[in-house]
């Protein structure tokens, strides 16, 4: 089962070889996720319009590694934006993935830039 | 000025200096500390965090500005050399001098090598600085790409297990050679032990037990390890992490008095052989033992700074090696003295394959004493025995309902931890005791628990008394008449019903106008759904209309299941249903191969919905005259009803119809929780009315209601509000009821625990709801009346406007399903892939 989680690895944008189009803008409602498939990855993006800011991460909530945190709600933690897993309510830092409940478990992030209103996402493979 | 020279700049020789300049009198003192490590003070107990990204920085203990702002000198990169005792200086390798009035040896220690030939080889680490991880990681690096997937740990114990965990986070998978018949030999039974073993294979660990390495297999790099008998395992890495060895080079060579096995002697007021030095921490060997835990370390560095400074305080006799940790994502915990078994002492042993749970304690044959004990799978009740043992505290008449918990009904096992004596020791790591906490509000230092925690260093440590301390912080604060402010989290200092009133008389409708104007930040998933909440119950807003500030279960109109799937529950009033609409549901659940099930409340349950189904699935339903139920929603679910005098021979009334009307006179409405009606035509109550938040049960004469009830978790029977009364009066009574709950309530509380809470309970609420003691009747009922009015079905919303639709897509870029969903069979039907 682990290995659901081994497809995914943070890219940082300095490191980036494809930059995927995940779709418009208009596709991704403003304050919530939408989820993508890429290759055999499933990755949330959050438009997170009232920051003006824009994080990918992986779809899989790493504590039960079901594929749904696009479902989850945004918010922020002492300014920090980030991610409630719909399930337990597990909540990860979009900037780096980080465990905000303080357990062992963390996310996978991905940059995002939008060009021309075209939402791309970046990938080292 | 008196001059103290600190050899060793490790966790213990920074907290004697952080000890020494918090004390009275410490302005006579100059401070210099020598660490031979290029780096401040760092954290080794979290050390394998390194591993999982966090940074040199990350572990420090402290700051270069801390060190000016305290008048400490701090000489990183300089070895001392020599100690001279008559002429009272230290030479460094720089060819340097300093002279002293004291010394304070924290030298800690190195890792133990076991003589085994080869062990020189390249790919042969030890787990230990920093700077040991760095090498792991580069060579880590370097096999993989050569194709290399196996690693060894040498050493089975605690720091073993942490070194297989941070091999397995760079990619290889960890072997782990123990000498000892069992895992952490020192810590855990055999049973323990086991436990342990058997949840680390599960992770791929393999666990080489009894095995002697005879030597390291290889040319000039590591190829593998033989064992005795000739087996050889083959790996490519080795990491030793077999135990400790004191560094107490300085110690010998300048002739203090060592223990056989290494480690300076020490006295129990952690001096030397030489009455002006001491030594603390790993170095340090007292009662003929060496401490390898965090927590004995810091009472030594505070013994040494009081001692210097001509205090009294002296080390306790037998020191307390109780530990509570997570190995590679195991709870393990072991407190007092964890094998005891003589002929006054008895060990309670529970045990639970199943779940990897392995609990034993050690008490008195009396059952009077608690002496130590091992917990491994689940050590949520470290706390509470550790605090049973360390106060001898009394034991429950059953003593092993510790650790199996009351069977009896009784509450809590363990007691509060205001029952504590004020001398509990609550932070073990930094000594700190209950009084200490509970005093640190009561005089005024404190405010807040983060004022608590940066004052006197409770939770700093391990961190695993965190909930006793956030427990007793909130419990000082009540006993100065300190307002407890519920306030909802970190962006609203509001209660909910403060947020109800803002958002009325402002007229908000949309979040991020609440947050501008009365919060802060961007909300988060605590704030956002209730007021989402608020907006729908003050104007009957569809869960569609705030989808984005809704949980899951409300933007998506369905109950999320385990596996990421919803469900389904159509509206089926008072649990009277056709038999047409029941072959309808049966066709749906046919054609979406949904597994069904009857709920508690007189429907029909469907499982596993995929999210792009849901919108297919409704339309459906909704073209056979189906509505939603409403059983994702805090909201009502569903008003439930015996079959009443239609049938039944008892009966005293018409309980469907009644139950009928009522759920369809309050379906939709949002409150703080869910809420769940009864019927029951007469007082043998086969509608379970009185476990519900309301209840009509039919006597001569009219209707009894009863109010706040609930089931679930803390079970309450709803207590009589009215005797009697007509139906007309019911509702009136029932539209006060619940409006006053939704307007009132604090979040995700259900009537009972509201009316619990409310001043003056039931009297009051009478006074309330039936004479209009406060004068809101009329405004209750005016605003029931509208929500009653506007009552719309979010589903047929949704089917009827394409644009809602589009949230119901898995994917936004495809059409596809969530590929990551997998059934197995069950009985007939089918359920989620179990979790592991």
């Amino acid at each position: 089962m682990e290995n659901i989680l081994d497809k995914y690895t943070t890219v940082l944008a300095a490191d980036v070889t494809v930059w995927f189009k995940a779709g418009t803008v208009k596709d991704f409602p403003s304050n919530r996720g939408g989820c993508i498939k890429y290759k055999d990855k499933q990755i949330a993006i959050f438009n997170f319009e009232r920051r003006n800011e824009w994080y990918a991460c992986q779809n899989a909530c790493p504590h039960k590694l079901e594929m749904v945190l696009s479902r989850g709600m945004t918010g922020s933690a002492d300014d920090v934006p980030k991610i409630a897993c719909p399930m337990h309510k597990k909540t990860f830092s979009l900037i780096d993935g980080t465990n905000l409940n303080g357990e062992e478990y963390s996310i996978a992030t991905y940059p995002v830039k939008i060009i021309n209103d075209e939402v791309l996402v970046g990938f080292i493979e | 000025m008196i001059n103290i020279i600190v050899v060793g700049n490790g966790m213990v020789g920074f907290k004697f200096c952080e000890k020494f300049i918090s004390k009275l009198g410490q302005e006579k003192y100059q401070i210099t500390v020598f660490g031979e490590e290029p780096r401040r003070a760092y954290d080794r107990v979290h050390l394998s965090e390194y591993f999982t990204g966090k940074s040199a920085d990350d572990l420090s203990m402290s700051t270069l500005e801390w060190y000016d702002e305290n008048n400490v000198i701090l000489k990183t990169s300089e070895l001392i050399t020599d100690i001279n005792r008559e002429t009272k200086t230290v030479h460094t390798h720089h060819e340097k001098s300093y002279s002293y009035d004291y010394i304070v040896l924290a030298t800690g220690s190195s890792a133990f090598v076991p003589p085994i030939v080869g062990v020189e080889k390249e790919g042969v680490f030890v787990y230990r600085t920093i700077e040991d991880l760095d090498a792991i990681m580069a060579y880590a690096k370097k096999i993989k790409q050569n194709g290399a997937t196996e690693a060894a740990v040498l050493g089975g114990g605690l720091l073993g297990l942490e070194a297989a965990k941070a091999v397995r986070d760079l990619g290889l998978n960890p072997h782990v050679v123990e000498f000892a018949p069992r895992l952490m030999p020192r810590q855990l039974d055999k049973g323990a032990s086991d436990m342990l073993q058997s949840k680390i294979e599960e992770l791929n660990i393999g666990i080489h037990l009894n095995k002697a390495t005879q030597y390291i297999a290889g040319e000039t790099q590591i190829t593998g390890m033989m064992f005795a008998e000739d087996e050889l395992l083959k790996v490519d890495m080795l990491v030793i992490s077999a135990g400790i060895k004191p560094r107490d080079e300085l110690g010998r060579l300048c002739g203090l008095e060592v223990g056989v096995r290494g480690g300076i002697t020490v006295n129990n007021k952690m001096q030397t052989s030489d009455p002006f030095i001491y030594a603390i921490g790993e170095v340090a060997l007292y009662n003929q033992m060496i401490y390898g835990l965090v927590a004995p370390g810091y009472e030594m560095a505070d013994v040494a700074a009081e001692q210097i400074m001509q205090g009294n305080k002296t080390m306790r006799e037998s020191i307390d090696m109780s530990t509570q940790l997570k190995l590679i994502g195991v709870e393990v915990a072991s407190f007092g003295n964890p094998f005891l078994e003589n002929d006054n002492v008895t060990a309670i042993v529970f045990e639970n394959k199943f779940s990897g749970i392995y609990k034993r304690i050690n008490v008195s044959k009396d059952g009077k004493t608690l002496f130590g004990g091992i917990l491994v799978g689940d050590s949520s009740d470290y706390n509470g025995l550790f605090q049973i043992y360390s106060n001898a505290l009394a034991l429950p008449q059953d003593p092993s309902d510790l650790i199996l918990g009351s069977r009896s009904g009784e509450s809590s096992t363990m007691g509060s931890v205001m029952d504590l004596p004020d001398t509990a020791v609550i932070c073990s790591c930094e000594n700190v005791t209950k009084g200490t906490i509970c005093c640190s509000i009561t005089d005024g230092t404190c405010e807040t628990l983060s004022d608590v925690v940066k004052t006197t260093k409770a939770t700093s440590g391990c961190g695993g008394c965190k909930p006793m301390v956030v427990d007793l912080v909130k419990e000082a604060q009540k006993s100065i008449g300190k307002e407890v402010k519920e306030s909802l989290c970190e962006h609203f200092q509001y209660t909910r019903q403060e947020l109800f009133d803002i958002v009325k008389i402002n007229k908000y409708t949309n979040f991020y106008e609440v947050v501008d104007h009365h919060g802060k930040g961007d909300g988060c998933e605590i704030c956002k759904p209730i007021i989402a909440s608020i907006f729908s119950s003050i104007y009957n807003d569809t869960a569609n209309k705030h989808v984005t500030t809704q949980d899951t279960n409300d933007r998506f109109l369905g109950n999320i299941q385990r596996n990421g799937t919803y469900s389904v529950v159509p509206r089926i009033a008072a649990g009277e249903i056709t038999a047409e609409k029941l072959i309808v549901i049966g066709e749906v659940a046919k054609q979406f191969d949904l597994y069904t099930k009857i709920t508690g409340a007189q429907r029909v349950d469907l499982f596993g919905a995929h999210l792009s189904d849901l919108p297919k699935i409704w339309k459906i339903l909704i073209d056979n005259g189906f509505e939603s139920g409403h059983a994702y929603g805090k909201s009502l679910r569903a008003v439930k009803s015996c079959v009443g005098n239609a049938w039944c021979r008892y009966g005293m009334d018409d309980s469907v119809s009644f139950a009928i009307e009522l759920e369809n006179r309050y379906k939709g409405i949002r409150s703080p929780h869910k809420i769940k009606g009864g019927v029951s035509a007469c007082i043998r109550e086969c509608a379970e009315a009185r476990g519900k938040d309301f209840g009509l049960i039919a006597v001569e004469g009219g209707w009894n209601l009863y109010i706040c009830g609930n089931g679930g978790a803390t079970p309450k029977h709803a207590v009589l509000l009215a005797e009697q009364i007509d139906k007309a009066t019911v509702i009136k009574y029932l539209d006060r009821f619940l409006m006053y709950y939704i307007r009132t309530a604090g979040p995700l509380v259900r009537t009972a625990t509201w009316l619990d809470k409310l001043e003056g309970g039931m009297d009051y609420l009478k006074e309330v709801i039936i004479h209009d003691r406060i004068n809101i009747c009329e405004a209750l009922e005016t605003e029931m009346e509208t929500l009653v009015g506007t009552f719309e079905c979010e589903w047929k919303q949704v089917i009827e406007k394409p644009r809602l639709l589009e949230r119901f897509n898995h994917f936004v870029n495809s059409s596809d399903k969530d590929d990551n969903v997998e059934y197995v069979p069950m009985r007939d039907q089918k359920m989620p892939k179990p979790w592991n």
